[in-house]
């Protein structure tokens, strides 16, 4: 859910594409947006506080199996809501469960690792590396 | 008489309202700003107004920039009254910065730390001169260097001192926070109702007060143990569910300030934070917010409330720049029968003082 969290709709449906067909679905709620109120803790870890706001979109859906699935995603992506809580219901068949994985899941969160690697691998350029350092070794 | 004033006045504001949409749109000839471009190259701006409308969105924060023809205060209102129309779904689990992916992140206390100093996509160390190249459109830069990035792991400073024993804990604690969106302000004001203001509070007014308790009003000695800025996840229970799942990543912004503390009759000698957390990349605001939280702990450390920053219902009262332009710009309404009722008092008077 982490990983359909945070992808858009457009991403996802790409990667759908490439999976065999998802079945019918009824929407039960949704797709709607609200909002969360996102925490903090104080001096990072004390007591919670309310930080501020996000929009988030929820939607939860039956498939024609039974099988019910909800997603919550950041954001007003309503689409994207969609999408996802029918994979959550279509992940639990097991029997649809391993070409969702291999063709939708996994993709995305590779995508995802490698744009956080990207991001991680400029931090480090940024890294200072101190002369006392190199010459107190 | 009065109908025909009134609708005097819609015209009036009919046609004001259009001279504004045509100054927000300005030279037709020209491309028109879209909220990608703002979301991506006036990313800051949207930061602030995410924070300080206290709501992240970065396309609506972008919309509400484009909208108030960049006067961010007026984005942040814009932003506070759309929130309203949005149902609440519920609170997250507090973010963990400490598992922070992190951008960036330094210490003034310690230089070399585990994890290092991380500098990040910083204003610091440009030399503050106007770059005419930027002037000169259709540039894009080479991509930033980078280098391998190793998985050690970047524990907090507050975490190294107290370690040692030299920095106060925070108690754990999972109470439910008051929430200023829900129930109005009233004092005294318990710590995490006071940082939920100041996260929303306007970052000039916190600048000023918190330059303010540097310059002797509120005697404080601060360190910047730590600022850490990069995304967090953020995690909701819904209650059809029962467990936490991923709503996705936000970025904030943190700042734990280390503090001198003499010591009293209970606690001995030791270090105190001051802690800064808001949405976005948003330095100065989480520093000034850091040494405010800090300033506003005098009375829970016991020590004199003497300085403005200090006083609860000075800052808090005052943060706010949507409540605050509310009051201020509400002098613009019509005012016509108070005023009469004061010219005439002071005709009144004159006429007294003549006489005598």
């Amino acid at each position: 859910m982490g990983v359909l969290a945070r992808a858009d709709a457009e991403a996802i449906t790409a990667r759908l594409a490439e999976a065999p067909a998802l079945p019918r679905h009824a929407r039960l709620r949704g797709p709607e947006t609200g909002l969360v109120m996102a925490r903090g803790r104080q001096g990072g870890d004390g007591a919670p506080f309310n930080l501020g706001e996000m929009t988030v979109t929820r939607c939860s859906v039956r498939l024609a199996d039974g099988l019910v699935g909800h997603a919550y995603v950041a954001g007003r992506d309503t689409r994207q809501a969609e999408l996802a809580a029918v994979l959550d219901a279509a992940l639990q068949d097991p029997s649809r469960r391993p070409a969702l994985l291999s063709a939708v899941i996994e993709p995305l969160a590779a995508a995802q690792a490698a744009r956080a690697t990207r991001e991680a691998a400029k931090a480090a350029a940024t890294r200072v590396e101190f002369f006392t350092m190199a010459t107190m070794r | 008489m009065a109908y025909v004033a009134v609708k005097g006045g819609e015209r009036a504001i009919e046609a004001a309202h259009a001279w504004l949409a045509e100054e927000r749109r300005g030279d037709p000839v020209l491309p028109e700003l879209s909220l990608a471009q703002i979301e991506a190259q006036l990313g800051l701006a949207v930061d602030r107004v995410m924070a300080e409308g206290a709501c992240h969105d970065r396309g609506l924060a972008a919309l509400a920039i484009k909208q108030a023809r960049g006067d961010l205060i007026e984005a942040a209102f814009l932003l506070r009254a759309y929130r309203t129309t949005l149902p609440r779904f519920g609170a997250s689990l507090p973010v963990e910065t400490d598992a922070m992916r992190i951008r960036r992140r330094i210490s003034a206390t310690y230089k070399e730390l585990p994890g290092g100093q991380v500098l990040g996509p910083t204003f610091d160390y440009t030399h503050r001169l106007l770059d005419f190249a930027l002037a000169a459109e259709g540039g894009v830069p080479e991509p930033a260097p980078e280098a391998p990035a190793d998985e050690a792991p970047m524990p907090r400073v507050t975490a190294l001192l107290a370690q040692e024993g030299l920095m106060a804990p925070e108690l754990p604690s999972e109470a439910e926070p008051r929430d200023l969106t829900r129930e109005p302000l009233n004092f005294p004001a318990e710590r995490p109702l006071r940082l939920q203001a100041l996260a929303r509070g306007d970052e000039g007014f916190l600048l000023s007060l918190g330059y303010s308790t540097q310059r002797g009003y509120g005697n404080a000695h601060p360190f910047v143990g730590e600022i850490r800025m990069g995304a967090v996840t953020v995690e909701f229970e819904p209650p059809e569910l029962g467990f936490p799942i991923e709503l996705g990543e936000v970025t904030v912004t943190e700042c734990q300030m280390v503090n001198q503390f003499a010591g009293s009759k209970t606690e001995p000698p030791q270090f105190t934070r001051g802690y800064g957390l808001v949405f976005g990349q948003g330095e100065r605001k989480a520093m000034a917010m850091a040494l405010v939280d800090r300033a506003l702990r005098a009375e829970e450390l016991g020590e004199p409330v003497e300085a403005p920053a200090q006083d609860q219902e000075f800052v808090l009262y005052h943060c706010d720049n949507v409540e605050a332009t509310g009051f201020v710009e509400h002098l613009k309404l019509p005012h016509y029968v108070d005023f009469q009722s004061e010219l005439e008092k002071i005709r009144l008077l004159r006429r007294e003082a003549d006489g005598e």
